[in-house]
C-alpha cells in the first residue's frame, strides 16, 4: 500500500492532486486503510470547529459521521474530500494512481444542471475521465441501477426530489470512486422516500465496495446502514460505535434500539 | 395533441379580436364623419397609401433602411455591454475599475445625448448607430451581469469539483445560467432599439420610416403618418417574437416554458 499524504498547502496546488509521497506507514492494522486523519484541526479566524480529529477508515467500511447542528460535520467532510484544506493535521490516502484515490462528495441539495438532461447530468462525473460514446453508456448503466432508466432523457425540474437525489447518487458513482463522502444527502426527503434511498444507498455500497462517510443526523439512518457511528462533539470525536449487526437490517429491532440509545445518550450528555 | 393544437390557434385568433373590432369601428366612424379627416384618416385611406408607398418602393427603401439602422446599432451597441457584462459578471477585478464609471453613465438619459451627438455626427449615419448602441448597452450590460452574478454558487461548486474547466464551467454552468436574464435584457433592448430609432429618425434624418412620417407631417399627408406608425409598431413586435422564439428554444429546460 503506498501512501500519500495532503499538506494543507500543497494541497491546493496543481488541481488539488496530492503532493508529497510520505514514508510508508507503521505497520497497517488488519484491514488495509481507506484513509486516515491525524490530528485535524480546523479554525474559522478565532473559532476552533475541529480540534485535533483521528480516525483510521478501513477500505470499503461505511462510517456514519453524528453530530449536533454546527459541529464542524461538514467541514470534516469537505476536507477529507479534498474542498478545503485544514488548519493543521494530515489527511493520508490510501490507493495507488490519482484514479485509484479518486474521492467524490454528495450534498443535501442534488445540485444538478437545470438546464442539462439526467444523463448530460451523470455525464458531468466523467469530466476528464470519459467522453462521447463511452461516458454516455456508462451514466445510462449507472442511472439503471440507481432505477432511473427510464427518465435519462428527462430535465431535471420534472423528477422528484428523491429522484433528484437518485441522479446526484448516479453522478457521484459513475466513475467508481473510492471515497463517498455524502453530507446529510437524505436530510431534505420525506421519511418513506429516505427509507428507499437508504436501502439503494446500501445495496449500491455493498456491489462497488468503495468507503463510505455519512454525514447525518438522523441517528436511525446512521445505525441501519453504518458498520461505525462516529459522534463529533465539541471538535473532537466523543465516541466511536462499532456497529456489528448483520445485513439486511430490520428498523426497529431491539438491538437496533440499544445501539441509538447509546448514541443519543452520548450525544446529549447522559452517557 | 390535436385537440391542444386547436386550442392554441383559438386562444392566438382571440387576441386579434378586440383589434379587428377597433379598425371596424373605427372606419364605420370615419366614414359617418365623427373623426375630422384632419385628425386622422380612415384604415381604408391608410391601406391605400401602404398600397401606393408600396409601389413606387418609396415604403421597401425607407423600411429597409431604418432596418438596417437598427440592427447595427444593435449588434454594435449589444455586443460592447454583453462583453462588459460577462467581464464585470466573471472577473472582480474588471468589476472594481469599470462598474461604478458604468452606472453614472447609465442615468443619463440617451436621448437627452441627441443635441450633442448632432453636434458630432451632424444628421449622419453615425449620430443613429451612436444612439441606438448607447440606448441598448445598458440594458444588455445590466442583464447580462445580474444573470452571470445569480448563477447559482452551489453548482459552480459543483462544476470544480467534478474537475471541469474554466472554459467547461463557463460553457455548461455559468453562461446558461444566466441565460434567462440576458433574454430579459434582449427584449428589453429591442423596446429601446425601436424607440430610439424612431425618435433619432424624427429629429434628424434624411431617410428612413421616422423621416418619411415627418415629410408626410409637413404636407399634411395624415394617412402616412399613420402608416408609419403602424409599421413602426410591427417591427417592434416582429423583433419581440423573434426574441421569444429564440427564448423558448434555448430555455427548453426551464419550467416556465414545458409544455404544462
Ligand atoms: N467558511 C466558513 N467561514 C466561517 N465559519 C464557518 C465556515 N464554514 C463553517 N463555519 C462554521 O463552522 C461551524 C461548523 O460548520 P459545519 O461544518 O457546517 O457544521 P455542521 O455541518 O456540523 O452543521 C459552524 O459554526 C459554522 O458557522
Ligand atoms: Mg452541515
Amino acid at each position: 500500500m503506498s501512501v500519500i499524504a495532503l499538506h494543507p498547502k500543497q494541497q491546493q496546488e496543481a488541481d488539488g492532486a496530492p503532493a508529497t509521497i510520505r514514508a510508508p506507514s507503521p505497520a497497517p492494522p488488519t484491514a488495509p486503510l481507506a484513509f486516515s486523519l491525524r490530528g485535524i484541526t480546523k479554525r474559522f479566524g478565532d473559532k476552533t470547529v475541529l480540534d485535533g480529529i483521528d480516525l483510521d477508515v478501513p477500505q470499503g467500511q461505511f462510517v456514519a459521521v453524528i453530530g449536533k447542528s454546527g459541529c464542524g460535520k461538514s467541514t470534516l467532510l469537505r476536507i477529507l474530500a479534498g474542498l478545503d484544506s485544514p488548519t493543521s493535521g494530515s489527511l493520508t490516502v490510501a490507493g495507488g494512481s490519482a484514479a485509484e484515490r479518486r474521492s467524490r462528495i454528495m450534498f443535501q441539495e442534488p445540485r444538478l444542471l437545470p438546464w442539462a438532461r439526467i444523463s448530460r447530468n451523470v455525464e458531468i462525473g466523467l469530466t476528464g475521465i470519459a467522453r462521447g460514446d463511452v461516458a454516455r453508456d456508462l451514466s445510462l448503466q449507472i442511472l439503471q441501477e440507481v432505477g432511473l432508466a427510464d427518465s435519462t432523457e428527462e430535465w431535471p425540474s420534472v423528477l422528484s426530489g428523491g429522484q433528484k437525489q437518485r441522479v446526484a447518487l448516479a453522478r457521484a458513482l459513475v466513475a467508481h470512486p473510492f471515497i463517498l463522502a455524502l453530507d446529510e444527502p437524505l436530510g431534505a426527503l420525506d421519511a418513506l422516500t429516505r427509507i428507499e434511498m437508504q436501502q439503494l444507498l446500501e445495496r449500491i455500497w455493498q456491489q462497488q465496495k468503495f468507503t463510505a462517510v455519512l454525514v447525518t443526523h438522523d441517528v436511525a439512518e446512521a445505525v441501519a446502514l453504518a458498520d461505525r457511528v462516529v459522534v463529533i462533539d465539541e471538535g473532537r470525536i466523543a465516541l466511536d460505535l462499532p456497529i456489528p449487526l448483520a445485513r439486511p437490517r430490520h428498523h426497529g429491532s431491539p438491538e437496533t434500539a440499544r445501539l441509538e440509545g447509546q448514541i443519543l445518550d452520548r450525544l446529549f450528555g447522559r452517557g | 395533441m390535436a385537440k391542444t393544437a386547436t386550442n392554441t390557434i383559438a386562444r392566438n385568433l382571440a387576441g386579434w379580436l378586440l383589434p379587428a373590432a377597433l379598425i371596424l369601428a373605427w372606419e364605420t366612424a370615419s366614414r359617418a364623419g365623427l373623426i375630422s379627416e384632419s385628425v386622422m384618416a380612415p384604415p381604408s385611406a391608410v391601406l391605400a397609401a401602404f398600397v401606393r408607398l408600396l409601389a413606387s418602393g418609396e415604403l421597401v427603401e425607407n423600411i429597409g433602411i431604418s432596418t438596417l439602422r437598427a440592427l447595427s446599432g444593435f449588434a454594435i451597441g449589444g455586443s460592447i455591454g454583453f462583453a462588459f457584462g460577462l467581464a464585470n459578471g466573471l472577473s472582480r477585478l474588471s468589476r472594481d475599475l469599470t462598474d461604478t464609471t458604468l452606472q453614472m453613465v447609465r442615468n443619463i438619459p440617451h436621448l437627452a445625448l441627441i443635441p450633442l451627438v448632432i453636434l458630432w455626427f451632424g444628421i449622419d449615419e453615425g449620430a443613429k448607430l451612436f444612439l441606438v448602441a448607447l440606448g441598448v448597452f445598458f440594458p444588455i450590460y445590466v442583464n447580462t451581469l445580474l444573470g452571470i452574478q445569480g448563477v447559482d454558487p452551489q453548482l459552480v461548486e459543483m462544476g470544480r469539483i467534478y474537475g471541469m474547466s474554466r472554459r467547461e464551467l463557463f460553457f455548461r454552468v455559468i453562461l446558461p445560467g444566466a441565460l434567462p436574464a440576458i433574454f430579459v435584457g434582449l427584449r428589453y433592448a429591442l423596446g429601446i432599439m425601436w424607440l430610439t430609432l424612431i425618435v433619432a429618425e424624427t429629429i434628424a434624418a434624411s431617410s428612413g420610416l421616422g423621416y418619411m412620417a415627418m415629410q408626410a407631417r409637413e404636407f399634411l399627408l395624415i394617412d402616412v403618418v399613420i402608416l408609419s406608425i403602424l409599421i413602426y409598431a410591427l417591427l417592434g413586435k416582429l423583433a419581440d417574437s423573434f426574441a421569444r422564439l429564440l427564448e423558448r428554444l434555448t430555455l427548453q429546460w426551464h419550467p416556465a416554458f414545458q409544455p404544462a
